[in-house]
């Protein structure tokens, strides 16, 4: 009875990276740090409290880059799906599940920064207006794609299957937005929006603030893809070391 | 592509006669469901009356569930997926063979949901025409995207827990639409709910087509 | 015909570089350990499993390339029965031959000839012993008259009646022209069956009689 064991040998020619990061993230990661101490101390700090919203827009200043970019990883991953169907390569697939991984950070970020800001204003933690009920259901749908992710052990299997529903992604999204704001709109309920007027350094500290979430929104979608992509040439490692323990073998009772 | 189409929608319907999962198990589910809300929602009858089309329609998309993941439990006998694909069915074929059973145990499920509406919620069921157009368009879009999902979990062995959270998130809109639809029918006033209609055929529409373009892909094993 | 196919089966290589040659009309008996790959092999000449390195041609078509375009012309009959539980064994067979393209007569035919006829047809499946289910199986496959017949351990299962008649239906379905592969582990039976004896294990051909080397099937005893 043979058992298959995988050595850490690399396969000849190839130089197993060791980690995700490169010089180009660590010089981004250093500007994030420190663009976002800046952030902070202008957000919490030196910015002065709204009109009326008073020190509850410190909250603005992660909510809305967040919810502002929050789509782009989101539209990646469909975008991924569909060329993963036409080229089934591995760049792709990581393409998939690593944006998927980074929009639902975001968007459970915008969610929780969103909710806070509701409690601090209006006192509850949620009501259902149509953004944040479609960014509910959105995360969900998130949530959903990551947990098949997780499921099947043939990589190619599981690429698939994730592919189709990276794909319907984007347009269940269009259509959960569309129908409940269409619902909400149908209400005389005080649609309660965000006052986005904003000026002297409120508006100077949102743009730091905007920039640095949108340097985040990179370097995460960097590492995630990195991370990806490695373990699926992981698993491709194990494969040519199986196939080859596989013809060496002499035993009589083959097979596992 | 119809031809096969008809072959397996027959044999998931006469499957279904033979084993009356279907009467035996969904409808009284369905029923049950309807017991429940009954009893968690306080016999004032204002409560229930007002959420009567909330409730119906929560109740359809549950039970739709089942026979979702019934229709593929179906085919987990072993051996029969792989006879399928070895038989040469056209994919689409299969996929709206599938679509169209699930599609009529959806039906008669509804049938008796009506029923057990007007019975147990003391529903009056004003604007027939909009409801039954509501119902079908609802029908359409579930049993679409049922089968769809469906699918896509029970090639992986994961079928229980993973099938809902993929779908229902993706009929939240469907549960939206029909629920208005169905409000604005029983008030009387028509209202948005043609609009509302026209959203859940739109839906319906283009799960039918995603399920036609994406099953034989699914099917396959890579 | 295969040339240093590789299957995989959850990244496990089931066959690692397989070189295979069959002519039309063969009788192919695959022998080997259990876990050798013979069901794999089996499988890859029906399109159901995705060589992905090397070649394969299966009737004149790359399987490798397009699996799915050889299926209607082959007939499996594999190690679980494909039978819908909740139908009976006639609507089994009908289904399955009307999905291949045959028809009820058809169907109606195989039953007779595999032994499921009359009363035993409307029998649900889930209810039948494991030898009817494997006679009404082979009813399916029979129905379909493929060209290329791929059997996984046939005999397994079947009372020796039973064994008789996989023995007499292979015989007919390669004197009709057809090409037999199948894997047994009933060595007697299946080397007087066969017109070639091929060996696998560890995922690759280890030894093979070659073609016309074996006298002509001699059928059942």
């Amino acid at each position: 009875m043979t058992t298959l064991t995988t050595t850490t040998t690399d396969a000849p020619g190839d130089v197993a990276p060791t980690s995700t990061g490169s010089r180009a993230t660590r010089i981004l990661g250093i500007v994030i740090l420190v663009g976002s101490v800046i952030g902070a101390y202008l957000g919490l700090v030196t910015s002065d409290p709204d009109v009326i919203q008073r020190d509850a827009v410190r909250l603005f200043y992660v909510h809305v880059p967040v919810v502002s970019l929050m789509y782009i990883p989101v539209t990646l991953c469909t975008v991924a799906s569909i060329m993963w169907l036409r080229k089934r390569s591995d760049g792709w697939d990581a393409l998939a599940s690593s944006s998927a991984e980074v929009a639902t950070v975001f968007v459970g970020l915008g969610l929780v920064s969103g909710a806070l800001w509701g409690e601090i204003t209006w006192g509850t933690y949620w009501t259902w207006d149509a953004r944040l009920t479609s960014t509910a259901l959105l995360f969900l749908l998130l949530v959903g794609y990551l947990a098949l992710r997780r499921y099947p052990a043939e990589p190619a299997a599981r690429a698939k299957v994730s592919a189709v529903v990276g794909i319907l992604l984007v347009p269940n999204a269009l259509l959960v937005h569309y129908s409940v704001s269409w619902w909400r709109s149908l209400h005389q309920d005080a649609t309660r929006g965000f006052d986005t007027s904003m000026d002297g350094n409120q508006l100077s500290t949102y743009a730091v603030a905007q920039g640095v979430f949108v340097l985040i929104l990179v370097w995460l979608s960097i590492h995630a893809f990195r991370n990806a992509w490695l373990a699926l040439q992981a698993e491709r490692g194990d494969l040519d070391i199986a196939i080859a323990e596989r013809m060496a073998d002499d035993d009589a009772t083959g097979g596992i | 592509m119809l031809a096969d189409a008809r072959l397996i929608a027959g044999k998931d319907l006469r499957i279904e006669l033979r084993s009356k999962v279907g009467l035996g198990q969904m409808v009284p589910f369905a029923v049950l469901l309807l017991v429940l809300f009954g009893l968690a929602l306080d016999p004032d009858r204002g409560v229930l009356t007002r959420a009567t089309p909330g409730l119906y329609w929560i109740a359809v998309l549950f039970s739709g569930l089942l026979a979702v993941q019934r229709a593929f439990a179906v085919e987990a006998a072993p051996g029969v997926t792989e006879a399928l694909r070895l038989s040469g069915i056209d994919p689409a074929g299969y996929f709206l063979g599938k679509f169209a059973a699930v599609a009529v145990q959806l039906v008669v499920l509804q049938l008796v949901l009506v029923a057990g509406v007007v019975v147990l919620y003391g529903a009056d069921l004003h604007g027939p025409l909009l409801l039954v157009a509501t119902a079908v368009a609802a029908t359409v879009a579930i049993a679409a995207a049922g089968t769809l999902y469906g699918v896509l979990a029970a090639g992986l062995r994961v079928r229980d827990t993973l099938v809902p959270l993929l779908l229902l998130p993706a009929l939240a809109p469907v549960l939206l639409g029909a629920t208005r639809a169905s409000e604005s029918a029983l008030d009387g006033g028509v209202g948005d709910g043609w609009g509302w209609c026209g959203l859940l055929a739109a839906f319906g529409v283009l799960y039918v087509g995603f399920g036609l373009l994406f099953f034989g892909t699914l099917l396959e094993e890579t | 015909m295969l040339q240093a196919a590789v299957v995989l089966l959850d990244r496990f290589p089931a066959l690692a570089g397989v070189d295979l040659d069959v002519g039309g009309g063969e009788v192919v008996l695959l022998r080997g350990p259990n876990g050798a790959g013979k069901t794999t092999l089996l499988r890859a000449c029906a399109g159901l499993v995705r060589v992905v390195q090397g070649t394969a041609q299966v009737l004149g078509v790359d399987v490798a390339a397009t699996p799915r375009a050889v299926r209607r012309r082959v007939g499996m009959l594999a190690h679980d029965d494909g039978l819908y539980a909740d139908l009976d064994a006639g609507d089994n067979v009908r289904f399955w031959a009307r999905a291949a393209g045959a028809t009820d007569v058809d169907a109606d035919r195989a039953l007779a000839r595999c032994g499921i006829g009359g009363r035993l047809a409307t029998v649900p499946a889930a209810r039948l012993s494991t030898g009817q289910r494997r006679r009404t199986a082979l009813a399916a496959l029979v129905a379909r008259r493929p060209e290329l017949w791929l059997l996984d351990e046939p005999h397994a299962g079947l009372d020796r009646a039973g064994r008789d008649l996989v023995d007499q239906l292979v015989v007919d379905a390669a004197a009709a022209g057809a090409t037999v592969l199948f894997a047994s582990h009933e060595l007697d039976r299946a080397e007087a069956l066969s017109t070639r004896i091929v060996t696998i294990a560890g995922g690759v051909v280890r030894d093979d009689t070659g073609r016309g080397v074996v006298e002509e099937p001699t059928g059942a005893r």
